[in-house]
């Protein structure tokens, strides 16, 4: 429990909310203290409390970093595995026909410290006559600034990351190991939130969107969901983690069956079934 | 049930390896050097070899070079698990026909994904 006063609380739960979309309920709470203390101290504050008292003020950064700071940030290079497979065999030959040798866009939007955006560069890597301009936002500056650095522990390269990959894209630096610049240059990382406008982007041929929604309301999520729709070109495709879905959220989009996960616009939905 | 040889002159690792094969499934055995691994493979191959670099004896890249050359010893799938963990001794192990490694020190979540990445779970 955190022994915040509840008119702090309620302050900090929808100053959160507005800024990310992050519901942080009661059971939620104990999250504050583990999250926000080490903000709260490297702020020079005596205590979480202290921090949300100066946020009450009105300190914007303040209220920046602690919407940054209470977001979860976890990610591990080709996480899940299915969504990669799903990349490389059902996507990428669906719209290597289509595109004829057009590079394709690609956007991860909650890209995190930038595990699933390099996955997808060596992915394509290894898929001959497809090439792509990957494109990965997310609101957060500090694992943004570790996405663009493209350094790794030891333990984070371990993790779902296949050796021969580590031996071919990346360089080791110490106890660290860096993404190679040639796969470095891949991928365009820029700071957005998912609840501003993107319409700046212009079409994506496949959006990466994973274990983000998951942290939001109903209708948040619904309305990002139509925006992502909107942004999605018609043949494309969107994936979302595995806890997430578009059903009873939004009619502009649709699952594929027989593929967890993925998920494209009504029409083409109906094409892959009556393909399959 | 398949079976996981886990290769390393140290006791305490090889409880803790055993424990975590196990978990994931596996008939554990195990050997204190790269020949008692050599002799047990020739008689029965395992299915996995989860292999220490520097052991007395006879290390882990000398015994997996005398394994690859023994009848059906292309058959286990070696993951080295060692501290040897720069780039050089990582392609070396590969190129002696290594199908992962492990850099030290590792849990069960790194050892079951390598053994997922090569199709061992
Ligand atoms: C759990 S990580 C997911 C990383 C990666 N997609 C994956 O599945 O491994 C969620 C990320 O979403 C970001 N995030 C949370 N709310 C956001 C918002 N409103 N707009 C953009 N990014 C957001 C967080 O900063 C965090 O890095």
């Amino acid at each position: 429990m955190s022994a915040l006063p509840s008119n702090k609380f309620d302050f900090l739960c929808q100053d959160v909310r507005k800024r990310s979309g992050l519901v942080l309920g009661q059971e939620k709470a104990y999250l504050i203290d583990s999250r926000l203390g080490p903000l709260a101290r490297k702020e020079g504050f005596a205590s979480v409390e202290a921090l949300v008292d100066a946020m009450m003020r009105g300190d914007h950064r303040l209220c920046v970093a602690a919407s940054e700071a209470l977001a979860t940030h976890e990610t591990f290079f080709f996480r899940d595995k299915t969504p990669f497979d799903l990349f490389e065999n059902v996507i990428a030959p669906s719209l290597k026909s289509t595109r004829m040798g057009r590079q394709l866009k690609i956007w991860c939007a909650a890209a995190s410290s930038g595990q699933e955006p390099y996955s997808l560069g060596m992915l394509l890597d290894e898929i001959p006559g497809l090439s792509a301009d990957i494109l990965a936002t997310d609101m957060s500056a500090p694992v943004l600034e570790k996405a663009k650095a493209g350094i790794y522990t030891q333990f984070e390269v371990q993790r779902g990351l296949p050796i021969q990959r580590l031996v071919k894209h990346f360089d080791q630096v110490g106890d660290s190991w860096r993404i190679k610049p040639q796969l470095r240059q891949k991928v365009r990382f820029e700071q957005a939130n998912l609840l501003d406008d993107f319409a700046r982007y212009g079409k994506m041929d496949v959006i990466f969107c994973r274990n983000v929604l998951i942290y939001f309301d109903i209708q948040t999520k619904a309305k990002v969901l139509d925006r992502l729709a909107a942004q999605l070109a018609d043949d494309g495709f969107l994936l979302l983690g595995a806890a997430e879905t578009v059903v009873g959220l939004t009619d502009s989009l649709r699952p594929i069956s027989g593929h967890r996960g993925l998920y494209a616009k009504p029409a083409m939905a109906a094409k892959l079934a009556s393909a399959a | 049930m398949k079976t996981c040889l886990v290769v390393d002159d140290s006791r305490v690792i090889r409880k803790v390896a055993r424990k975590i094969v196990e978990d994931l499934g596996f008939a554990c055995e195990e050997a204190a050097d790269g020949q008692q691994a050599l002799d047990f493979c020739k008689k029965t191959m395992p299915d996995a070899v989860l292999l220490d670099w520097n052991m007395p004896v006879m290390n882990g890249l000398d015994f997996l070079i005398k394994l690859r050359e023994e009848p059906n010893g292309k058959k286990p799938v070696v993951v080295f698990c060692t501290t040897e963990n720069d780039m050089a001794h990582i392609t070396q192990a590969l190129r002696a026909g290594a199908d992962e490694y492990v850099m030290k020190p590792f849990d069960g979540d790194i050892i079951e994904s390598k053994f997922a990445e090569t199709g061992l779970v």
